[in-house]
């Protein structure tokens, strides 16, 4: 190609204004193959979204065609200024067909040359997903059909003003969300076509309303005066405390999800003064979750006799943060002089080295080895004849540690410790030069954050009632970063944000577990590519993030 | 005079070297009361040494492509393992086929030579993938970015190879060539092992040739001296980072087919620990540094083929095996609090990191 635009450039000019579009059609392609071969389309083909009408699989298959026709349109129009409408929508409407084009080649090659032999989901049903049931020759027509015209549709959303395609776009982002819930929380089967369409109009309504009625709302605020500003600030907190603490209300199987993604808070919370604030990239931080759960089990279960002792959780607890905090400073005098990448290695290595040491058969008489400890008792005890369950009911210590756990984060940030672990984050020979401690200021990050795994860890013992080797491998640790990384490093509110999204989505979508990592690698790439800051950034981090792009 | 050696030498200091020497005197304590109780013949200590060279030539294969990446661009390519684990796929499934139709057998040299193509390849392409789409848009991001992506890219490409071929784990078949042993020096060695110190020892030399006598390696130790400076000596540093992610690569993808040749087993976890290993094995040999990369993985090999029999047996600590893959991970904390330059490199750990 770039041979004859040297030579014609009249055939440059016009393989400028098509070629963008093909290559953004043979990426959507090679992404669309990339999707049905690693099994996530047909995985998720029977979680029906509209009943009858449209399931999560092709949802996915369809938002490839959705994103792939906006980007084309998006780019047709920024290569001209004044793009004609009809080239945007052609642009999308090629796209679409590229995509469909790929897709068709794999649904007609595939059983040809028995690709199943290799990849496992080049399977009869993948090609039924990809044909709609059709069979092979009318399918691949109705694929290509639904590409151009899914692609110039998208197109046209971009081509829509500013407001009302935020509006749609979130109105078609509501139909999964609520039928996924729907299904997952209240037993339901997705939701049919009325109230898909529903859903869809409510939504659309409230975002293209919600902007200028929030900024109604917050001009009416300002002018009100102070006083009154805090008693509706006081009132809103009330009214949102009272609504979370409402949350397990929703029924056991909720209140379990709730569970996790509470201890997932805790430990991101954690994990977020040690990564986010200090800046001290920590991969064996399971190993600190670990040790708070084994103390337990070993303090509490009746199974474990050589200690002698035998506690409730509530004594336990104590003696497990503790052991986590003193695990976190004996850990964190070895790595004092690591750095960026040295440390995060070293500290993986910690954490394998923890899991491997409690399952083996040399410490089994002490630590259960791969048999673990059973018989933990749970933090509340309840009744035979109690009203709710157990899940229910650990949800408010999970809340509780929550809370203790946001108030030392923020009441850390802002100490002076805080500022240390800021100037070491962003330079750590300055920081010393500035006459900072860099032994107690790392020590300290390190003790603080092993303490509140610690006391997470404790938690989960009691959640399980037991503990075992395989539930601290490292991919905890990677949970936990993806966690806090998606949320924006260093930020308190990033880190719930964060766990509801990458933890409590997925837990709602059970046929999805298989692809949890998968994701999470991918997120963190992507989040680190684009937007490094997070969904919630902290302000400083931002700046920090971003002050290349204005050099 | 000593108030200045007290002011060096801190309480921390002093702990870090008790510990040392605590350790040191536990390992040759298991040691000696190994050999004395002489439960194992010297022909075992012999086939431990042969299957520890032969794995540490695996883990200083895979190593060269950490050392390599770090010498260059300063950063840990924590997907490594990966590429490493998409070349012992690519090798199963040729050598699956090949199995099938006979090839395998009938034309040993060449299926072997064609398996190692294909892997290599495929590892190649990947390894100068990930660093154009994932690193090379992240240059200049601080330091934790490009580490954070590249745990994301090792996971996502874990999870994508289990996607496709699912989460078995994968016979790697064995031709009839390679059953047995051939006697070597009075040793009798099993065929596979010799295979892959062979091809090991192989490719170690025509990278070692590479780097030194031709004019990109030469390029490439410049960018790894100073990369602006070999920009204004005129060298293509964009160029030259993707050839060492291609070398890298295929070295790794080579490391793949032989480490499936030794194991003969491959599945979408394959490259996690033997990945974390060889990251030691380049840290022991001092990172950054070529021939140190060689050197600690066979260090590393032998260590964790003799160190469960030798010491933890003496110790008296059950099922030593158990632990070998901690003591890999001890290594490497150790190497980087006593020794953080390795056997043979530069002090980097605190410096340039």
């Amino acid at each position: 190609m770039t041979a004859s635009s040297v030579s014609v450039p009249l055939a440059a000019r016009s393989g400028n204004r098509w070629s963008p579009v093909i290559k953004i059609g043979l990426l959507g392609g090679i992404v669309a193959i990339y999707l049905a071969l690693v099994g996530i389309l047909t995985a998720l083909a029977n979680r029906m979204i509209v009943t009858g009408v449209i399931s999560l699989g092709q949802i996915i298959l369809l938002s490839v065609f959705i994103l792939f026709g906006y980007t084309a349109a998006q780019r047709a129009a920024a290569k001209q200024a004044k793009a004609p409408v009809a080239w945007c929508l052609l642009s999308g409407a090629i796209t679409g067909l590229i995509i469909s084009l790929f897709l068709s080649a794999l649904v007609v090659i595939a059983p040809a040359i028995n690709l199943r032999s290799i990849f496992i989901n080049a399977s009869p049903e993948l090609f039924e997903l990809l044909t709609f049931g059709l069979g092979v020759p009318t399918g691949l027509f109705v694929l290509m059909g639904v590409g151009v015209v899914v692609g110039a549709l998208s197109a046209g959303l971009f081509l829509l003003p500013d407001r009302l395609r935020r509006s749609v776009g979130m109105g078609l982002v509501a139909i999964p969300i609520v039928s996924i819930l729907n299904t997952s929380l209240f037993a339901g089967r997705g939701i049919d076509v009325a109230q898909a369409v529903a859903v869809f109009i409510a939504a659309t309504v409230i975002t293209y309303f919600w902007q200028p009625a929030r900024a109604a709302a917050n001009q009416r605020m300002s002018a009100l005066p102070t006083k009154q500003q805090r008693i509706l600030a006081t009132t809103a907190y009330i009214i949102l405390g009272i609504g979370v603490l409402a949350l397990p209300l929703l029924g056991p199987y909720p209140a379990e999800i709730l569970d996790t993604v509470g201890l997932y808070i805790l430990m991101g919370l954690g994990l977020n003064i040690v990564v986010g604030f200090a800046g001290l990239l920590d991969l064996g931080y399971v190993a600190f979750f670990a040790l708070g759960a084994y103390t337990i089990g070993i303090l509490t279960s009746p199974e474990i006799q050589w200690l002698g002792v035998q506690l409730s959780w509530w004594q336990a607890l104590p003696f497990a943060v503790l052991v986590g905090t003193l695990a976190g400073v004996l850990l964190g005098i070895p790595v004092l002089q690591m750095r960026g990448d040295y440390l995060a290695i070293v500290t993986l290595g910690f954490g394998e080295i923890i899991r491997l040491i409690f399952l083996s058969d040399w410490l089994k008489p002490l630590v259960g080895g791969s048999n673990g400890i059973t018989r933990i008792p749970r933090a509340i005890q309840l009744g035979d004849d109690a009203r709710f369950s157990d899940q229910q009911v650990l949800f408010y210590v999970i809340l509780a540690g929550i809370l203790v756990a946001a108030f030392i984060a923020t009441r850390l940030k802002y100490s002076r410790m805080g500022r240390n672990w800021a100037a070491l984050r962003e330079d750590e020979d300055v920081a010393q030069a500035m006459g900072i401690n860099l032994v107690r200021t790392k020590l300290m990050a390190f003790a603080t954050g092993a303490g509140l795994s610690a006391l997470s860890g404790a938690i989960f013992a009691s959640k399980l009632t037991s503990v075992y080797p395989h539930s601290f491998n490292l991919l905890v640790s990677i949970n936990i970063l993806a966690v806090i990384i998606v949320g924006g490093l260093g930020s308190i509110p990033g880190v719930i944000v964060g766990a509801l999204v990458l933890v409590g989505l997925p837990e709602l979508l059970r046929e999805f577990a298989e692809y949890r990592l998968l994701v999470y690698g991918a997120v963190l790439v992507f989040m680190m590519l684009k937007r490094p800051e997070g969904l919630l950034p902290e302000a400083r981090r931002k700046l920090e993030l971003h002050e290349m792009d204005e050099a | 005079m000593l108030q200045k050696l007290r002011r060096r030498v801190t309480g921390a200091t002093i702990a870090m070297w008790i510990i040392g020497f605590a350790i040191l005197a536990v390992v040759v304590y298991g040691a000696v009361s190994t050999l004395l109780s002489a439960q194992y013949s010297p022909s075992t200590w012999v086939d431990l040494i042969i299957f520890g060279l032969a794995q540490g030539s695996v883990y200083a294969l895979i190593a060269l492509g950490y050392t390599m990446v770090y010498g260059i661009l300063r950063m840990i390519n924590f997907a490594h393992g990966e590429v490493f684990m998409a070349g012992a796929f690519v090798g199963y499934f040729i050598a699956t086929a090949f199995d099938k139709s006979g090839f395998l057998e009938r034309y040993f040299i060449v299926a072997q030579l064609l398996i190692f193509a294909g892997a290599m390849t495929v590892s190649a392409t990947i390894a100068v993938l990930l660093e154009r789409i994932a690193y090379r848009p992240l240059r200049r991001a601080p330091r934790l970015v490009p580490l954070i992506t590249a745990i994301g890219a090792s996971f996502f490409l874990q999870y994508s190879f289990r996607g496709f071929f699912g989460s078995g784990v994968k016979g790697y078949p064995e031709p009839e060539q390679l059953k047995g042993t051939i006697t070597f020096l009075g040793i009798s060695i099993l065929k596979t092992q010799a295979l892959v110190i062979v091809a090991a020892i192989v490719m170690l030399i025509a990278l070692y040739t590479l780097v030194q006598r031709t004019k990109t390696g030469r390029a490439m130790q410049a960018v790894s001296e100073d990369k602006d400076a070999a920009a204004l000596m005129g060298i293509d540093v964009d160029r030259i980072i993707v050839i060492t992610f291609l070398v890298g690569g295929a070295l790794a993808g080579a490391a793949g087919v032989l480490f499936s040749t030794l194991f003969r087993q491959v599945f979408f976890l394959t490259g996690f620990i033997p990945g974390l290993k060889a990251f030691t094995a380049a840290v022991l040999g001092g990172i950054g540094n070529v021939a140190g990369a060689m050197v600690g993985g066979l260090f590393l090999g032998i260590a964790e083929s003799l160190f469960p029999n030798l010491v933890l047996d003496g110790l008296g600590i059950p099922a030593p095996y158990q632990l070998k893959d901690a003591l890999a991970f001890l290594l490497l904390v150790l190497v980087l609090i006593f020794r953080p330059t390795g056997i043979l490199g530069e002090r980097l750990a605190t410096k340039k990191a």
